[in-house]
């Protein structure tokens, strides 16, 4: 139970971002960052998937759709704001139809700030997630082990 | 016999084993080939073991047996094999494991898993005349369907078959998904139809998938072995060097081509197994 961690696999959404962000995740798989060798696999089904990056704002059309990809993935499961506009709103926080960040949908573990938010901090973000993800594994066990 | 049954039995224990760590090697290998680092080797047990810890989602209960009687009968075909018993029974069983995992997935009633159920049997369709004239091209070099007989000739099977095996290694892309004929399912991201037949399929259940993969790919090296095996010892050698050979080829062709449409690949290989595998037993027949 403790490897949890050692095979994060992600699903990538784009909420209503202007491609920066997406572009820096696709960036971070590719072999000059290489995210896999952490044994993340982009997997593209929200069933498959154990961290959930979003990019983006919330805005009242994707809203359900996070929700969605967000109750479909099997727990433990970790989410990932990345760049300013999946953490807080961004540039685009006043607009009349955004939200504001991801946090405002669905409980948010680990923020990655930037516009563009870089591979760099991107790839820091998602093993900070695999940390996280170990922990809720492990609260989960001791809450499954007290219940017994 | 009783070396039958342990091979049988070695082969229930120990091919798990040896197909994580194929799919590990995969893995890095095709990393190498992109110049990337790539993940440890050993990748795929820990992708199977958090597979397993995952909180179990079942969308439709039967689902659950569909899958187990999968990976099931993917044991009985590499058992049957490994153990020596007729050839033409052995892909039968083949064909029942993948029955179960067509309807495993279309139980679901899933739009993308139903696709890929259609592009799985399109699959099927392509690679099971190929897999039946191996079994024929096999019995008419070996004299034999069966296995334990097939591996005591003086002769290597590939001197009498090079046409089946080279339209064998081409069905061998689509049996291991990979890139170029990998419609169904694709071992990586972004596939037209999410993740195909294994869509719906999460945690455990997805673990066993992954399980039964790694049999039906011992399985099936094993198969590209028994064209290079004789009743000499040295031969095991031969086609140990040839199973490995066939990995790195399959890995680069994964990452040398992009993926086909159906018709594509049913022409493809309609047209390779007749060609190659075809002629080769219609010389075959001649010769005799």
């Amino acid at each position: 139970m403790k490897d949890i961690s050692k095979s994060p696999w992600v699903i990538h959404y784009d909420g209503s971002s202007c491609n920066g962000c997406d572009m820096e995740v696709l960036a971070s798989l590719t072999p000059v960052y290489d995210i896999e060798r952490f044994g993340v696999i982009n997997t593209g089904d929200p069933m498959h998937a154990d961290i959930f990056l979003v990019t983006g704002g919330v805005n009242k059309l994707n809203r359900k759709v996070i929700k969605q990809i967000y109750d479909q993935m099997p727990s433990p499961k970790v989410v990932v704001a990345i760049g300013a506009c999946a953490c807080t709103g961004g540039v685009f926080k006043e607009c009349y139809n955004i939200l504001g960040g991801t946090d405002t949908v669905i409980p948010v573990d680990v923020y990655v700030p930037g516009c563009a938010a870089r591979p760099q901090s991107i790839i820091d973000g998602i093993v900070k997630a695999k940390e996280v993800l170990k922990e809720k594994c492990l609260t989960e066990q001791r809450k499954g082990g007290s219940n017994e | 016999m009783v070396v039958r049954i342990i091979c049988a039995l070695l082969f229930i224990f120990a091919a798990p084993v040896l197909g994580g760590l194929i799919s590990g090697i995969e893995r890095k290998l095709s990393a190498r080939m992109q110049r990337r680092v790539g993940p440890p080797v050993t990748q795929a047990y820990k992708d199977v073991k958090k597979l397993f810890g995952k909180t179990p989602q079942i969308v439709n209960r039967a689902q659950q047996f569909m899958v187990i009687s999968y990976m099931f009968f993917m044991m009985i075909t590499g058992a049957l094999f490994f153990g020596g018993a007729d050839l033409l029974l052995v892909f039968f069983t083949l064909t029942t494991a993948a029955i179960f995992l067509v309807v495993a997935a279309s139980v679901t009633h899933s739009p993308y898993s139903s696709m890929g159920v259609n592009r799985e049997m399109i699959q099927m369709m392509s690679y099971e005349p190929m897999v039946l004239l191996t079994a024929v091209g096999l019995y008419l070099a070996c004299g034999s369907f069966n296995v334990s007989n097939m591996i005591s000739t003086d002769l290597m099977p590939i001197v009498k078959l090079p046409g089946v095996f080279v339209g064998f290694i081409f069905i061998l892309t689509i049996k291991l998904r990979k890139s170029p004929f990998d419609i169904s399912t694709s071992h990586h991201a972004h596939q037209e139809i999410v993740k195909g037949i294994t869509t719906e399929m999460s945690g455990p259940m997805l673990g066993i998938i992954e399980i039964a993969e790694w049999y039906e790919k011992v399985f099936l090296l094993g198969v590209t072995g028994l064209f290079f095996v004789t009743s000499n010892p040295l031969s095991y050698i031969a086609a140990a060097a040839v199973v490995l050979l066939t990995i790195v080829l399959e890995v680069l062709i994964d990452n040398t081509s992009a993926r086909l449409t159906w018709k594509q690949m049913l022409t493809s290989s309609w047209i390779m197994t007749l060609v190659c595998g075809g002629i080769n037993i219609v010389v075959l027949e001649i010769l005799k």
